[in-house]
């Protein structure tokens, strides 16, 4: 696929990766768009852990047998291929946690509180998700130091000029959304870190929503941490990256303490093993792990700048038709936005639509999103909205446009 | 849009458009507010109650067609009723959503209309919000003698 995107771009090669895309809900075909959610898993993933499961599994780490030092291999392949495609440094710097929420309160926990003091400030957005709030709110309560919000417009896009003046030699953290997940924004990161650099902060990329879609690499982004879930990325739940600098990591205290994170331990003392040991106590999430790292080589295997281009078709097919809907409001309409749509149908409630969008088997997200923030900028408590992945057809947002028509007339 | 007619019937996007006894009540006896945080849906319930009966009820709030519909129809039950009575509609409303509407038995037509509910179960804190609301108060007014 190089110019035309519907034309080259295989999707029913892929959705035959995906075979829960055929499946039925309420007694219609799937229609599945709450990607942003949470993704499907190609066949590929689920292979590797059930290769894993039937094939060679042992804990890893800790026997000398041939089992554990394969499992052992193909769980730091994962990491090394992680590294690969965020292209940090070294492999070192990639923690494998529970997800995106436990990444950043490992860094509020283990850099933000031996780092922070008070009169310091942490630089967020008002569009985070609450993962990216709540975790800061805790540390500013222990440390003293002070949360500050760059605000956005009504398009949803950040008010720079505000940000500008906000940062100083106060700021200590700046941590950002990277694509909002209810407005579909795609922030200027690379403005905000390198201003942040400017003052000698501390970065950290909230890429949840931006690793399955766009090219996120570490250092051309100047992030000192960076925090992903693998369920976003096709891989499995219960997996998720920390990426950090080798230097900031290697000056942390562990997160969490126990079995696998030791150098040595005596009744007096212990000794914490180098990193990235030291943030992965106890038995991992092997599986997770290779699941993850199955995901990453799929997505690769396609190819960023295709998914990209592709997505952005559907994107703008659906924001066509979703337009020549006169009820329809959407909210988030930022310049550079990721492939989703966050929209009010006049006075109907989401959930209402969401309900009805069931019956017909689509699959939409209704709520808050876990912005609640971001939705009080809208006087709104609550959207529906559908995202798109590389999976989803023309098809799928017809029979979408047809199901939003169908949730009006009910209500007429 | 058949299969849907089981939930959202007319009557309840009538009274979703149009809620009965919606409003404040100035110096009301009672108040209580009832969330779902799920959905976002919330309702601030205003009662009049003169020892015996609930002699007026008001309701505002935001939600979805389920949980303000339910609220509407509530209302225009449980006015002029006394509490023993009013418990006794809210059993039978509380055994619809749940298990459903067994047509052998009798079934107050004012509330048939939520016989849909059961099939939704994601639905049916909605449909419950302002009834759990009102029983808060009712329960006040126990402690209260
Ligand atoms: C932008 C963003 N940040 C953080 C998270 C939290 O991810 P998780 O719940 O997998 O930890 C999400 C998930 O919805 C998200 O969209």
């Amino acid at each position: 696929m190089k110019n035309d995107p519907n034309c080259k771009f295989d999707v029913a090669k892929i959705r035959s990766d995906f075979p829960i895309l055929s499946q039925k809900m309420n007694a219609k075909p799937l229609i599945y768009l709450d990607s942003a959610a949470s993704t499907m898993k190609p066949r590929q993933v689920v292979e590797s852990i059930s290769d894993l499961y039937y094939g060679y599994y042992a804990n890893i780490h800790r026997g000398v047998y041939l089992f554990s030092q394969i499992s052992t291999e193909k769980y730091e392949n994962a990491r090394s291929v992680v590294k690969k495609y965020i292209n940090a440094k070294y492999d070192e710097e990639i923690i494998f946690t529970r997800g995106a929420t436990e990444s950043i309160n490992l860094i509020a926990h283990s850099y933000g509180r031996p780092n922070l003091k008070e009169g310091d400030e942490i630089i967020v957005t008002e569009m985070e998700h609450h993962a990216n709030i709540v975790p800061w709110q805790q540390l500013c309560k222990e440390t003293g130091a002070k949360l500050r919000y760059i605000p956005f417009d009504d398009k949803g896009e950040l008010i720079l000029e505000e940000y500008d003046k906000m940062v100083s030699n106060k700021t200590k953290i700046v941590s950002i959304v990277h694509i909002s997940n209810s407005l579909g924004t795609i922030n200027p990161v690379k403005y905000i870190f390198n201003k942040a650099k400017e003052v000698g902060a501390v970065t950290l990329l909230d890429a949840s929503q931006s690793i399955q879609h766009v090219k996120v690499d570490v250092q051309e982004l100047n992030c000192d941490f960076l925090a992903f879930s693998g369920h976003k990325i096709y891989g499995p739940t219960g997996i998720g990256i920390l990426y950090g600098k080798l230097h900031l990591l290697e000056d942390m205290p562990p997160y969490q303490t126990g079995g696998d994170m030791i150098k040595s331990v005596s009744f007096e003392r212990t000794l914490f093993a180098d990193i990235p040991g030291r943030f992965e106590a106890g038995t991992q999430n092997i599986e997770g792990a290779i699941g993850l790292g199955a995901a990453i080589e799929y997505v690769s295997s396609i190819g960023l700048d295709e998914i990209a281009q592709y997505e952005h078709s559907l994107l703008e097919y659906a924001n066509q038709k979703i337009r020549e809907i006169p009820q329809v409001t959407i909210i988030g309409n930022a310049k550079q936005k990721a492939s989703l749509i966050s929209f009010l149908l006049e006075d109907i409630h989401p959930h209402d639509v969401g309900t009805i969008m069931d019956k017909l088997g689509i699959a939409v997200r209704t709520g808050q999103h876990c912005t609640e923030p971001t939705m009080k900028h809208f006087g709104i408590t609550a959207t529906t909205r559908a995202s798109f992945a590389f999976y989803n057809t023309i098809d799928d947002i017809n029979v979408f446009i047809e199901g939003i028509k169908q949730v009006i007339e009910t209500f007429e | 849009m058949s299969e849907l007619n089981d939930l959202y019937q007319e009557i309840i996007l009538d009274h979703n458009k149009n809620p009965r006894n919606w409003g404040k009540i100035d110096l009301p006896s009672n108040f209580a507010e009832g969330f779902n945080p799920l959905c976002g849906d919330k309702i601030e319930l205003y009662v009049n109650y003169n020892g015996d009966k609930i002699q007026d009820i008001k309701f505002e709030g935001n939600g979805c067609a389920i949980s303000k519909a339910s609220a509407s129809v509530m209302t225009t039950m449980v006015k002029g009723k006394t509490k023993d009575e009013i418990t006794k509609i809210y059993n039978e409303f509380h055994q619809i959503i749940t298990e459903g509407c067994n047509h052998d038995h009798y079934i107050d037509e004012n509330l048939e209309v939520f016989c849909g509910v059961k099939e939704y179960p994601g639905r049916v804190k909605c449909a419950a919000l302002a009834w759990h609301t009102l029983n808060d108060i009712l329960k006040r007014i126990d402690n209260n003698g």
